[in-house]
């Protein structure tokens, strides 16, 4: 007979997961990249989490998804030079940010937040949202466009 | 290798802004104590006095998910009244609740729990009949001992029809300050 072991909260599992993460996507893409790495996992491994049946090795599942992680960065440095950023001076600082987002479309919101607020790559919010980097940086780009005519 | 505070913080706070959780929470210190305080989607659902961290993220992963990670930013609004009732500027919590993992009895005396105001008291009974219940004094007093939501829903304004204390979940100490604060105990026989 098959035990299925539950699945447990996922403070639990992140607390007991999260250094052999950065400890992997160190050695995958270096320690300046890991940390992008390590928050575009823990959000992809996030919005899966719920769907798990049981939590038969947690350990071995999550260090699947820091890999694929990694692959794809590394796919996204062969295709394309990194684009130029905006300078940290232009962004709004986050208290103001948080109130101003909140009237925008729901995913415009969080990935506008995510992005000027909490500094996370593209990559990363597509992850959270559950889509692709470039719907990720076009739903930042329409909220803020969408602020700006409002700021207008 | 070990994750940085901050690395960990940029995680937790922008899984929350995300909205990827089912519940997030985080420790308050208080005059009373440390309290666990847990908010969903939907507001504020848990308040817990001397708590154990794991064991009430297992809770609270059984009540409404098992999406719960700690962070910071969402308790922040509760903090925050929390600390101005304490400091004796706030009279009425402005949060909205999630009592979904509530039976529907136990709800209804809540919400009716939730009408009783700052610095008064009630009894059991009156709250039983309050809920159309008048015969369910008792059944009242387990929904109080059970109150998922202790300070802002406030069951430390329940007592005997007689003025006595009775009990609360959080020991009777607690109920006594809550009281003295909210200048009720001045009414009240011990």
């Amino acid at each position: 007979m098959m035990v299925l072991v539950s699945v447990p909260p996922f403070e639990s599992f992140y607390e007991e997961h999260r250094n052999a993460v950065l400890g992997e996507l160190r050695r995958l893409v270096g320690s300046q990249a890991a940390e992008d790495a390590y928050q575009e996992t823990f959000l992809r491994a996030l919005r899966a989490y719920g769907r798990l049946r049981n939590a038969d090795n947690l350990r071995a599942w999550v260090l699947t998804i820091a890999r694929r992680v990694a692959v794809d960065h590394h796919r996204r440095r062969e295709a394309q030079p990194a684009p130029a950023e905006p300078s940290r001076d232009a962004r709004p600082a986050y208290a103001e940010l948080g109130e101003l987002a909140d009237g925008l479309p729901r995913k415009e919101r969080a990935a506008v937040v995510l992005r000027y607020g909490y500094d996370l790559s593209y990559a990363a919010i597509g992850a959270a949202l559950g889509s692709s980097e470039d719907a990720a940086r076009q739903a930042a780009s329409s909220g803020v466009r969408r602020l700006r005519r409002r700021m207008q | 290798m070990t994750v940085s505070p901050t690395l960990d913080k940029r995680f937790r706070e922008a899984a929350a802004a995300a909205g990827l959780l089912d519940v997030a929470y985080d420790l308050a210190e208080t005059p009373i104590g440390t309290l666990l305080v847990a908010t969903t989607e939907r507001g504020l659902c848990r308040i817990s006095f001397d708590p154990q961290p794991d064991r009430e993220a297992e809770w609270l992963a059984q009540a409404f998910g098992v999406k719960v990670l700690r962070a910071a930013k969402p308790i922040d609004p509760v903090r925050r009244q929390l600390d101005e009732y304490f400091e004796g500027t706030r009279t009425s919590f402005e949060l909205p609740v999630d009592l979904r993992q509530s039976a529907p009895f136990s709800r209804t005396v809540l919400e009716k729990l939730a009408r009783v105001p700052y610095g008064e008291v009630t009894t059991y009974g009156a709250l039983a009949r309050a809920a159309d219940r008048p015969q369910a004094a008792r059944a009242v007093g387990t929904v109080m001992n059970r109150n998922p939501i202790p300070i802002v829903l406030p069951c430390h304004r329940v007592v005997g029809s007689n003025g006595s204390l009775v009990g609360y979940g959080g020991g009777l100490e607690r109920k006594e300050k809550l009281l003295k604060l909210e200048g009720a105990l001045a009414n009240t026989l011990i």
